[in-house]
């Protein structure tokens, strides 16, 4: 990396022992974990082993195709060390886009530093660090028991070793919770690698809505993040979910997430992919029991030499549920997306509605997008579809736009809203729609990254 | 004089000469109605001086208050004053119609300026009364399931919010029930007054009963070939356009 071969051997030492592909480095993470059970500390050692054992993923292997997984490399990122005072307070002042909310963390490359207790009784709304030694018993029943496991195992297997942190979300039956619970996570400083965690669970007939917020403190800062978020829903429970990911440009991320719905449930996730140089989102839903219903939905906005790489599995095991899955890409200059997604329904599951929707916007002839949709069906009886377009904006609308006196960049932003308001409208809480809004207009007016990032 | 002033515009599609030689000038505060029969150029017109693409101006000028339209984009010819109501508007989905206009009216304001949103919707809902548009179209996309003659409204919606100086109405009554065409043509004439030149294109006499041209004009095979008063429309609609044909080849 062109940051080691100029850094002062003062900064290359402590990079050294921490790198996060080092077994020096998950023995020193090893170490911050103070309040971790034996169980904890036994699985981390053995996905440390797996992590080791497991290969790179290569442009050969199914589930990375038309990914650039020669940018994948972990050389040059490490472990956080503790954060300067001026950092955190940074970090506070940035981390309050809410008005309104029904509990808050906020995370400094995984270290909490600010939380609002939960008010209501029975419900845990804990830092992971907390979770691990005062709600060890129901962790360990939940936690990293069901994982994507779509092409990203080695990087699974990471999480589970180096993870510290992260939100751990536990309403008990029967409680609804309509505000949101809002988890800040920002990764700081050159070549830091973060692991956020978020662990939910809704109990039979509960209702809760969480968002998680990923950020960088600088723009400039090569990162890497690694994050996965577990969702159960019980029986009848109702868990809405949005994950927005707003990275700086220069960082590598991974989100691996997985949605467990269980009887007459009702799931609603939306994943909104705006930062990174190259992001991998897996999404594994599993429909456990029969009336589950889950919409899974994903925006990204692309740029420069962005790449999104989404996949999907909807596992359809119990009769009698509906999964519905829209992906929206709205693609700028030499940026890169992949939807390759599968509707898997097992024999038993009868009377099945699920459908698989990926829809790319082409802004720029050097954008790119490639589509891999798929279907296994067992059952017989079964309503299932699955459909994929990628195309240019409508000349005639952009014509009909123009000639109402907004400028073409103004319209093709307008375009765009147009195309994603699909996904934004299923956002009932207002205060999250606006900042969406203004997030993904910011994607128009950014500056792109000036050089290829490969090298 | 502030006008819409064309003179001896050629107009090419794909090619082919559409309309040939036409010179036309309309004053800000008149009416005047261009008739024709189907493919006599009337809608080529509209389409090109509205800067679509696929319109090729080979010949003549273009003036709105003295400036060159020709030379300007199609955003900037609206922002000069030139309003197009479409005879097919487009649909835009997911854009809700308080959003487009809005935009539009911003793109008018400076670049420190801004819309006041209470004072905007006062008005938005002030003209959507007035076109008899139920107000919850405004979180309707833009002409996405709209019948016919709702679409219209919304074309003459946005003319009543943007305030052009010249307005190109195209076929504007194509398509619209009785109804319909009373309340547009009411919108029209609570528009009209000394700040505001329109241009009616339409096939029909029908609508001129309801918006009343101060000049009637007829364009045949790319060109007009008469001009009057508004009496021109109804003896067209005695004889027919066949009559007009019939002169222009004993000419």
């Amino acid at each position: 990396m062109a940051n080691a071969n100029t850094s002062t051997l003062e900064r290359e030492s402590p990079a050294a022992t921490n790198s996060i592909a080092s077994t020096e480095g998950f023995d020193h993470g090893l170490e911050r974990l103070e309040n971790a059970p034996q169980w904890l500390l036994e699985l981390k050692r053995s996905q440390w082993r797996e992590f080791l054992a497991l290969p790179m993923p290569t442009p050969k292997a199914e589930a990375w195709r038309f990914a650039r997984t020669g940018n994948l490399s972990l050389e040059g990122y490490q472990l956080p060390t503790d954060l300067p005072d001026a950092d955190k307070k940074s970090v506070l002042e940035s981390s309050h886009l809410f008005e309104s909310f029904a509990g808050k963390m906020v995370f400094a490359n995984d270290q909490l530093l600010e939380q609002t207790a939960a008010t209501q009784e029975g419900l845990i709304w804990s830092p992971l660090s907390n979770a691990m030694s005062e709600h060890g018993a129901l962790l360990r029943k939940f936690f990293m028991t069901f994982t994507p496991d779509l092409g990203s195992e080695k990087f699974q297997a990471l999480h589970a070793a180096l993870f510290s942190n992260g939100s751990f979300l536990y309403v008990p039956a029967g409680m609804e919770v309509s505000l949101p619970f809002v988890a800040y996570h920002t990764a700081c400083g050159q070549g830091t690698a973060v692991f956020p965690h978020t662990l939910v669970i809704a109990d039979a007939g509960a209702k809760v809505h969480l968002v998680d917020i990923f950020q960088s403190a600088r723009k400039d800062t090569k990162n890497f993040a690694c994050g996965m978020a577990s969702i159960f829903a019980g029986p009848g429970a109702q868990v809405s979910y949005q994950a927005i990911q707003e990275w700086n440009l220069e960082t590598l991320s991974f989100h691996l997430n997985t949605v467990s719905a269980e009887r007459d449930s009702n799931v609603e996730t939306i994943m909104v992919s705006l930062g990174s140089r190259q992001a991998r989102n897996e999404q594994h839903i599993s429909l456990n029991g029969p009336g589950g219903n889950v919409d899974n939905y994903s925006l990204s906005v692309p740029i420069g030499n962005q790449e999104v790489d989404q996949r999907t599995l909807q596992s359809h095991k119990a009769p009698s549920c509906r999964s519905n899955l829209l992906y929206k890409n709205a693609l700028q200059d030499d940026s890169r997306t992949v939807f390759s997604g599968l509707i898997k329904v097992a024999e038993l599951a009868q009377q099945t509605d699920a459908y698989q929707t990926n829809r790319n916007l082409l802004l720029s002839n050097s954008a790119e997008a490639t589509s891999l949709p798929g279907l296994e069906i067992l059952a017989n009886d079964v309503k299932c579809s699955h459909g994929a377009t990628s195309g240019k904006l409508d000349e005639e609308q952009l014509y009909y736009l123009l000639s109402r006196g907004i400028s073409r960049k103004r319209a093709q932003e307008l375009l765009v809203f147009g195309f994603f308001e699909e996904i934004t409208s299923q956002l009932e809480n207002e205060e999250l729609r606006e900042h969406l809004n203004s997030w993904i207009g910011r994607k128009f007016h950014a500056t792109p990254p000036t050089k290829n990032l490969e090298g | 004089m502030s006008s819409l002033d064309l003179r001896n515009l050629k107009i090419n599609v794909g090619g082919k000469p559409i309309v040939k030689d036409f010179s036309l000038t309309v004053p800000k505060g008149e009416v005047h109605a261009l008739m024709g029969p189907n493919g006599s150029g009337k809608s080529t017109l509209a389409k090109a001086l509205a800067g679509h693409e696929d319109y090729e101006i080979v010949g003549g000028e273009a003036f709105l208050n003295g400036q060159n339209i020709l030379e300007m984009e199609t955003d900037e010819i609206s922002r000069a004053g030139l309003f197009m109501a479409f005879q097919y508007p487009s649909e835009i989905p997911g854009v809700s119609i308080a959003n487009f206009i809005r935009a539009a009216l911003t793109a008018r304001l400076a670049e420190n300026e801004e819309l006041d949103a209470a004072q905007y919707y006062r008005r938005l809902y002030e003209k959507m009364d007035l076109l008899k548009i139920d107000r919850k179209f405004t979180a309707r996309s833009v002409n996405e399931g709209f019948s016919g003659g709702e679409k219209k409204r919304c074309e003459i919606l946005q003319m009543a919010m943007l305030q052009p100086q010249i307005a190109i109405m195209d076929e504007t009554d194509s398509g619209l029930d009785i109804d319909a065409l009373r309340i547009v043509s009411e919108g029209v004439n609570t528009m009209r007054g000394p700040n505001l030149g329109i241009l009616l294109i339409t096939h029909y006499q029908r609508l001129l009963e309801y918006i009343v041209p101060d000049r009637v004009h007829v364009m045949w095979d790319g060109r007009i070939v008469r001009s009057g008063g508004k009496n021109l429309a109804l003896e067209l609609e005695e004889k027919g356009y066949d009559w007009v044909k019939e002169e222009v080849a004993a000419v």
